[in-house]
């Protein structure tokens, strides 16, 4: 429990680090918060002083109320105004902090190495960029704003009616505790309630995503009814306990109104009997009636501050997790950038595995001269994308060097080395944006003719001018403006335009329609023509005209040569070539 | 929001329950002050102490009271609006699940799945707050005016002039700042889009070392939205100074113009006492008001995207009491005449003049580059869309005049994206046929080659799928879709593009044992590949939503140039040659 609490604690001042910047708000926000808490709280004196004057008929100081009135209007005015701009402060404070959060969280995903980002699930770091972080921001804004003047006006109001009365102050400090405890006795015994409620709505909410997510299939199966059968079994479960967790958390605010009342009717009753003694004035007695009703006020609230601040510091560390992943090893000091290369590719003694007790490629060598196209072929699943990850650097190598035009890629800068190559990826991705920013992507300063030619080059050119608005159509969201063709084509395109030495090409034409497809084909034949290429392939004329092929399943290599050695040896490869004519 | 208190009906006592038990709770609330300044005006005023202890008394009453009414109001609006949320929740699903895929296409699965948990989690606690809430308030501030007016009507004035312009106040604040939470939220959605970009395209992004821009990009975003979330917190910001100078003038007035009727001797002190109070019990029954509008106005939000979705009728409507003649079985088991169809209302066909037949047992290819309109072919038959034009026929019945469930049993598919669901691999098998047993899905799991990988999962049949299938590969997860649609008993068999994950050798093992263990059934294989289709009984060339060409392979590769030309961008002259 101390452990949990100073981990808490850290958390919690790492936030305010993000805040450091913020200083000047933060100040001026304490200042602004103690003036206005403390006309607040001065305001009920004024009314009751003046309410003395006002005793009964023809005994009625006007004189006396006017200059009470008076001051009374300026500590209005003040409060108005440093309350609203304790406000402005407050939120300035929040909103910069949780914006550098976020951004400095994803300047981290920006710097880590792929193997984290390959290993977590998106949606996950996508509700923590979002739903975490605006946690944060309501918990600060909270946090500043009710915890402080919270606690400056149950102090503020101790103090004021310790100036008037001692014991009718001992009733409300004394009694007003108590809804802190209710409501704490509360929140304590719902607790399990509510696990219970967000379990069975999460079931309830994955069925739906699984369901409504795939409707199509559900209904290719006439599944519908049984999907209901589930549905309903849940959603009858979770309005039971949905009535319960609602209901008793709700009984938190008449519990606590309660006791505000038991005040209320306890500084009554000692007030008035205090006023017959001629303790105090009956003015006083009101001015004591608001501050009951003052001083409940923060502690209702403290206790829900304090469940969002610990929601803010549960969230804070998941955030924080993300922005606290190593960095992939820098590049050296003195790193070289390869401005050009002949296309030389050496692979020296490689070993690589994704995990080590199991391993993948072992004493990989490879040499691939100038303008060779190196295919990489296997059974589905095979790990040949790992490949992919090595040459470029997305994951290093354990043991063995790679080189490029001689020079080890660990001592290149990363960003040189990637330039060099050209890839085409299975997975198509394209940025929101227009499709010129799309192709421009590698080389933000084209000019349109330069894209327009690598539009031409990868046959897209047709289809974009068809487009609603030509190069500056927007893609939208999910893409579907544009079919998966035609993404493949515009991906080219981005690589048309640079069009560096070297090329991976990764299954690259597998879902373009079979046409252009063809003209496809003859651009990167015309593309890889004295390139040095890597092709992960699946058609068999592709991969009949490479210099040389790899042979991977399972993860491993195990076989390389050319087509003709490789059918010559009868292995693997053999099986593979002739299975497509088995039927 | 409106339409959707239909579900209140249901629950309709205990909906009009918590609002009165709120109210009656209200009025020992107003009260209170009266007491107040009954010790005052008596207790304090005569010495009477044995008074003020009974009217104190009476107080604690009041309060244990409003307790009682308070605890059963809750309960009632949280037994309500749960009750609510279940029947909406439960409607909407049935009506999703009444959609065909032109719906589903229209909507977007996505939208779906938040209408359904969030946006309706949101309507449920719009109605409880409402429930709760919304009568309390201006119960309040009516019955505070009232309780004023009782005590003096000349002082009430004061009371009429400043409710409504605490009401005003709360109208303005809102009706600026509530359209800026959308720039916020619009703001934020670009936030979360930049963030799923930069996970799912990390390698091209680095591949092109655009990291910096990418951040740059980012943070101007980030920026934006703080820009606008700072705006709205200023203005939203104002609501409460200016609400507390509104009751403090008012306050200050009650002071003032009371000091003058209290020297006029028309009330008392206690009195003005008591105005003071429930000018102040009107400024705390306002706000809750402003909070709950916030809530209510999301809550409308949500209830409007939720009547849309009701809003939508599906253009897909069965015959539930199919009473159809039944066909000859010389009949062919699919025919398509003349059909056209069209996705949206553009009028532009997707795929036109398709005349068809596809005999019983035959095994028939269908091929072409994407878009040329295979999948739309295919997605006719299990009539997961109307046709737009002429006329289709399943073993020589038209396909309207049969039950969901008998098109269902009669037709298998294994659709493009290999999906699994959460469970055992049995379960998801017995999406084909409920009552299959483990012999019958480990049959469909040999022919769909995924016996062995199933076999080597020390679970066997039961070993677990993970949401989406996540644990298994690609490949892995297309034959196990071809298993589910295999174990069904259904007359034809649609395979759409359901290999293109696999490896050659894989593909061909499977489509031989499909060949030779599913005598009797149509089978139909869409797939852009040659190889694939090149030992069908027939094959059906699309190209640009037309048939380009029916034949066997020899016929199509003498007189389809479509046909050949995908088959030389496949194969080389001779593979093609090659029988």
């Amino acid at each position: 429990m101390k452990n949990r609490t100073s981990a808490q604690k850290g958390v919690l001042r790492r936030i305010l680090s993000f805040s450091k910047p913020y200083t000047v708000y933060l100040v001026l926000a304490m200042v602004f918060a103690v003036i206005s808490v403390g006309l607040t709280l001065y305001a009920p004196i004024l009314t009751g002083n003046a309410l003395d004057l006002v005793i009964d008929k023809g005994l009625v100081d006007f004189d006396g109320i006017v200059k009470i009135l008076i001051k009374f209007a300026a500590a209005v005015g003040i409060t108005c105004i440093t309350q609203w701009l304790m406000n402005l402060c407050t939120n300035r404070l929040a909103y910069c902090t949780v914006r550098d959060i976020r951004v400095k969280a994803f300047e981290s995903l920006q710097n880590v190495p792929l193997k984290y980002i390959d290993s977590v699930s998106h949606g996950d770091i996508i509700s923590r960029m979002i739903t975490d972080v605006e946690q944060i921001s309501d918990g600060l804004l909270m946090g500043f704003t009710q915890l402080f003047s919270g606690i400056i006006t149950i102090f503020g109001t101790i103090g004021f009616m310790l100036s008037i009365d001692l014991k009718i102050t001992l009733v409300v400090v004394l009694i007003t505790p108590l809804s802190l405890f209710v409501a704490s006795f509360i929140a304590e015994k719902t607790f399990s309630m509510f696990k219970v409620q967000s379990e069975t709505r999460g079931e309830l909410t994955s069925l739906v995503e699984e369901m409504v997510g795939n409707q199509k299939i559900v209904k290719a199966f006439g599944y519908e009814k049984q999907a209901e059968e589930r549905f309903d079994e849940i959603n009858c479960r979770l309005r039971v306990c949905g009535v319960k967790a609602l209901f008793f958390s709700s009984l938190t605010n008449p519990s606590t109104r309660f006791v505000n009342g038991l005040v209320y009717s306890g500084v009554g009753i000692f007030g008035a009997l205090a006023a017959i003694g001629g303790n105090i004035t009956v003015g006083q007695l009101s001015c004591f009636l608001s501050y009951a009703n003052q001083y409940t006020k923060p502690f209702n609230e403290i206790s829900g501050v304090i469940t969002e601040l610990q929601s803010a510091i549960a969230s804070a560390k998941r955030i924080f997790d993300v922005i606290d992943q190593p960095p992939q090893t820098p590049d050296p000091e003195n790193a070289v950038s390869l401005e050009t290369t002949d296309g030389t590719v050496t692979l020296d003694k490689v070993s690589f595995s994704y995990s080590p007790d199991v391993k993948l490629i072992e004493d990989l060598e490879l040499a691939v001269k100038p303008g060779q196209k190196i295919a990489i072929v296997g059974p589905t699943g095979c790990g040949k994308t790992t490949v992919i990850n090595l040459l470029m650097r997305f994951y290093d190598v354990d043991s063995g060097e790679i080189r490029v035009s001689g020079v080890p890629v660990r001592q290149m800068k990363r960003d040189s080395l990637r330039s060099l190559y050209g890839m085409v990826l299975q997975e198509t991705w394209l940025r929101s944006g227009t499709v010129f920013e799309n192709i421009a992507y590698g080389k933000p300063d084209a000019t349109q003719e330069e894209v327009e030619k690598a539009a031409r080059a990868a046959h897209c050119h047709g289809f974009i001018k068809r487009l609603p608005n030509g190069y500056m159509t927007e893609i939208s969201d999910d893409g579907s403006n544009i079919s998966q063709g035609q993404k493949q084509l515009l991906c080219i395109a981005r690589v048309m335009l640079s069009l560096p030495q070297m090329l991976i090409l990764d299954e690259a034409t597998s879902s373009i329609d079979t046409r252009t497809e063809i003209r496809i084909q003859q651009a990167f034949d015309q593309m890889t023509e004295g390139r040095t290429s890597f092709v992960v392939a699946h058609r068999l004329s592709t991969i009949r005209k490479a210099d040389h092929i790899l042979v991977m399943n399972k993860g491993r290599i195990i076989e390389q040569g050319t087509h003709d050695q490789l059918i010559a040896k009868g292995g693997f490869y053999f099986d593979l070539y002739n299975s497509q004519f088995s039927v | 929001m409106f339409r959707l208190f239909r579900y209140l009906k249901d629950h309709l006592f205990e909906s009009i329950m918590g609002p009165l038990f709120k109210m009656t709770e209200a009025t020992f609330e107003l009260i209170v002050p009266i007491v107040m300044a009954k010790i005052i005006d008596v207790g304090i005023k005569n010495g009477d102490s044995s008074y003020i202890i009974k009217m104190g008394a009476v107080l604690v009453l009041l309060g244990l009271l409003g307790l009682l009414c308070s605890v059963t109001a809750q309960y009632f609006a949280a037994k309500a609006s749960m009750g609510f949320g279940t029947s909406l929740r439960k409607d909407l699903y049935r009506h999703i699940n009444s959609f065909s895929y032109k719906e589903i296409d229209k909507i977007g699965t996505a939208t779906l799945v938040t209408r359904m948990t969030s946006d309706i989690n949101q309507t449920q606690t719009g109605v409880n707050m409402l429930l709760r809430l919304f009568l309390r308030s201006p119960f309040i501030v009516v019955g505070a005016v009232i309780a004023a007016f009782l005590i003096n009507a000349r002082l009430t004035l004061i009371f009429l002039l400043a409710s409504p312009l605490i009401g005003l106040i709360i109208y303005l604040v809102m009706h600026f700042s509530l359209p800026k939470y959308t720039s916020i939220q619009e703001r934020l959605d670009k936030v979360s889009l930049l963030t799923r970009e930069n996970l799912v395209g990390v390698r091209v992004i680095r591949a092109f070392s655009r990291q910096d821009e990418e951040i740059d990009d980012f943070s101007q975003t980030s920026q934006e939205l703080m820009r606008y979330q700072i705006v709205a917190g200023r203005i939203s910001a104002l609501l409460n100074p200016a609400t507390y100078a509104v009751v403090n003038i008012a306050i200050a007035a009650i002071i003032w113009f009371g000091g003058k009727t209290v020297y006029a001797g028309d009330i008392t002190q206690g009195e003005v006492i008591a105005l003071v109070n429930y000018m102040s019990q009107i400024l705390l029954a306002l706000v809750a008001l402003a909070n709950l509008i916030i809530i209510f106005t999301k809550a409308s939000a949500s209830a409007g995207r939720i009547n849309q979705v009701f809003d939508v009728d599906s253009s897909v409507v069965y015959e539930e009491n199919a009473s159809h003649e039944t066909s000859g079985d010389n009949a062919a088991a699919v025919e398509f005449r003349g059909v056209s169809f069209a996705y949206g209302e553009s009028g532009e066909y997707a795929l036109s003049d398709i005349d068809l037949t596809i005999n019983k047992g035959e095994t028939v290819g269908v091929i072409g580059g994407t878009g040329s309109g295979k999948s739309t072919l295919i997605d006719l038959i299990p009539r997961f869309y109307d046709v737009s034009k002429g006329k289709l026929l399943i073993d020589g019945v038209d396909v309207k005049k049969y039950s969901s469930e008998e098109l269902r049993r009669k037709i298998a598919v294994v659709p493009q994206r290999a999906m699994l669901f959460r469970g055992t691999v049995r379960d998801n098998i017995k999406w084909g046929r409920p009552d299959a047993a483990d012999e019958d899905i480990y049959k469909a799991l040999e022919i769909a080659q995924a016996r062995e990988f199933v076999d080597a999962s020390p679970d066997g049949l039961d070993m677990l799928i993970q949401q989406n299938g996540r644990n298994l590969s690609g490949g892995q997860r297309q034959r196990l879709t071809v298993a589910r649609a295999l174990v069904s008993q259904g007359d034809i068999l649609i395979l759409d593009d359901a290999a293109s994950a696999l490896d050659f050798a894989t593909d061909a093992r499977m489509r031989k044992a499909i060949a030779s263990q599913t005598d009797g059934k149509t089978v139909i294989i869409v797939s852009q590949r040659a190889s694939t289709v090149r030992n069908a009984d027939k094959i059906v060339v699309m190209d640009d939503g037309e048939i380009a060409g029916i034949g066997t392979h020899q016929q199509l590769l003498a007189d389809c140039p479509v046909y050949k030309e995908i088959c030389l961008s496949q194969l080389t002259e001779e593979e093609a040659e090659n029988k």
